[in-house]
């Protein structure tokens, strides 16, 4: 990709994000995100160009910029509307930013090593003219937008006290065309912000469920494949797969431990859905459900201790939660509708993401589990396939859209929006937000 | 093939009668106190469906889109929502089936169930196999062989009608019979 290119497009794309409409087509499978909803008094930030000797292979306060933007906490200010373009602390005219409204800045400069680039970054207090934080380090060329997103989160965690999610990435299935037999599944991942697009997997075959090991170095799934439905886990650097649950019956959902040991996952081989776990190492199935009813979509506490799952013993489908150690299902949904469905801890475990259903259609909804509360965060009939950010203030999830299904966003205080499209007619389903990067 | 369409019409319409859920009973005890013929009650009675939200209509509809052309499928067995209960109008596909098996001990039938689009991903696949287990295990109290019946679901993910009302998801909740 020429830098011009790049830089050209990220400024397109940055300021269509500020104009509200969707950014040109960079790429083929570019994902173009467009907060529809933003918080009630977002905190004006100035991030100032980094200064550089030379172009680089990305504009790294843009990508600074777009991410803080993003989360809809923040009021980035134009590049256009910037009183000049300083690098230091010192170099700050504090009047001139002052009297625009900005409360804090970042500056900084990208210089060439030996090995890639040397950046440093200021983030400073406008009405106090004092630095709050100061970074220096070293990138490769490859790792240039990465290291932006480090210092997206840095800022984020500064100034809002809420570790950030920017420097992850996301994975979701993409499905194009139609009719029987002509459908192609892809397996995707990409940075958080849609960018850097890469398939893991194109099959004619439905693919289901993906889930990021807590390493974030492989991703499981199911796959129709063939006549029977299997679990694959594969490894995302080097695209190698090995089937892990196969055979009679259909296997899926899976959802990786805590630890990374084990992988919960639903299995008909003993005549109906039942949950298992698989122990990675010695490829053993613990069975943990013994019900002639639908038992699947099994999901691990963020403690590993217990696996949250939708069941419809009790007539409809609703939540039930059970531990390794005492395998009797306790239903945790109660007075919330005939329809609750594909459970997801947050971080801190103490709430959980369900697609909620009744007469209104479907609908993501976080119940918390210490007092019962529950809240409906999605804003359209058909929602489903609820992510957690690592950082639990955001929920991904998928969304029948105009053209089909689309992936959003939504802050858990319900705050702010987000819609992300993905151009070319592709439909965007089953969002796995992928663990903090180690 | 036609004369099968006609018995299954005459079946629907006696069956209507005798057989069926429990919510077309209670109609049906009430239209044939003021009288109906057979045929006025079978159309009332799929009217009423209908407008509930059941596929009384979709049983003729389906016979009529499986004669004209569906792929790679010799019969459908339609669903109610979230139901996975074979209803009686089917049961001449299901002994069908059950007869080929028998005239062929090395043929074997494939299942594959399905569902509308509505709600999660894999809680439908689940339903779809549950669907599919159910046929199987309608054939196998007729006397068909395990061994000769495979099942498989595919949930919402191949539809046989992409729109998104009720009639397209009654077209949708079926299993596909093939042999």
């Amino acid at each position: 990709m020429q830098p011009q290119r790049t830089a050209m497009s990220l400024l397109l794309c940055a300021l269509a994000l500020l104009l509200g409409t969707t950014p040109p087509l960079r790429a083929q499978e570019e994902i173009s995100i467009d907060i529809t909803q933003g918080a009630d008094n977002p905190l004006p930030i100035a991030v100032v160009p980094f200064r550089s000797p030379g172009p680089l292979p990305e504009d790294v306060a843009a990508v600074i910029s777009a991410d803080l933007r993003r989360s809809g906490r923040f009021d980035t200010m134009t590049t256009d509307r910037m009183p000049g373009q300083p690098a230091a602390l010192q170099e700050i005219d504090f009047p001139a930013w002052k009297s625009l409204g900005t409360e804090n800045m970042v500056v900084g400069t990208v210089t060439p090593s030996a090995n890639g680039y040397n950046v440093e970054f200021t983030l400073v207090d406008v009405f106090k003219g004092q630095k709050l934080y100061a970074y220096r380090g070293s990138t490769s060329a490859a790792n240039l937008r990465y290291t932006a997103h480090q210092i997206a989160d840095i800022v984020y965690e500064q100034l809002t006290g809420e570790k950030g999610a920017f420097a992850t990435r996301i994975a979701y299935v993409t499905v194009r065309g139609s009719g029987a037999g002509r459908k192609v599944y892809t397996l995707q991942v990409s940075d958080s912000d849609g960018y850097n697009p890469r398939t893991l997997l194109e099959s004619p075959a439905e693919i289901f469920s993906p889930a990021w090991s807590p390493d974030g170095r492989q991703i499981a799934y199911a796959s129709l494949e063939g006549r029977t439905s299997a679990v694959y886990v594969q490894d995302i650097a080097t695209g190698q797969r090995r089937a892990v649950a196969k055979g009679q019956g259909i296997n899926s959902a899976p959802d990786f431990s805590p630890d990374g040991t084990k992988l919960a996952l639903r299995r008909s081989v003993d005549g109906n859905p039942e949950i298992y776990v698989l122990y990675l190492d010695s490829g053993l199935f613990q069975r943990l459900t013994n019900d002639p009813a639908i038992d699947t979509e099994p999901t691990w506490s963020p403690d590993g201790q217990r696996i949250a799952f939708t069941s419809d013993r009790a007539g409809g489908p609703q939540i039930y939660e059970v531990s390794l150690f005492n395998p009797t299902p306790k239903r945790i949904t109660f007075n919330l509708g005939p329809y609750n469905a594909r459970p997801r801890y947050s971080a801190d475990g103490k709430h959980l993401a369900v697609v909620n259903g009744g007469s209104g259609g479907y609908r993501i909804g976080v119940l918390n589990l210490r007092d019962g509360g529950f809240r409906v965060l999605s804003d359209s009939s058909q929602a489903e396939s609820p992510s957690f950010a690592p950082n639990g203030t955001m929920l991904l999830y998928s969304t029948a859209g105009g053209g089909g299904t689309e992936l959003a966003a939504v802050s858990v205080d319900g705050r702010v929006r987000q819609r992300i499209d993905l151009p070319g007619g592709a439909q965007v389903r089953e969002p796995a937000w992928g663990p903090f990067r180690r | 093939m036609y004369k099968r369409v006609l018995q299954v019409l005459v079946l629907v319409a006696a069956g209507s009668l005798v057989f069926g859920c429990a919510k077309r009973t209670k109609e049906e005890a009430s239209s044939t106190e003021q009288g109906l013929t057979p045929e006025e009650l079978a159309a009332q009675t799929q009217g009423t469906a209908e407008s509930q939200g059941l596929e009384g209509g979709a049983v003729n509809e389906g016979m009529g889109t499986d004669l004209t052309g569906a792929v790679g499928t010799d019969r459908i067995i339609y669903f109610d929502y979230d139901s996975s209960e074979v209803r009686e109008e089917f049961r001449p596909i299901i002994e069908a089936a059950v007869s080929h098996l028998a005239a062929n001990p090395g043929a074997v039938v494939s299942l594959e169930g399905h569902t509308d689009e509505r709600g999660s991903r894999e809680y439908n696949l689940a339903l779809g196999e549950r669907r599919a287990q159910a046929v199987q295990r309608q054939m196998v109290l007729l006397g068909a062989s395990g061994t000769q019946i495979r099942t498989m679901s595919y949930g919402e993910e191949r539809p046989r009608d992409p729109g998104h009302d009720e009639a397209a998801y009654g077209q949708n909740r079926r299993v596909e019979v093939a042999y």
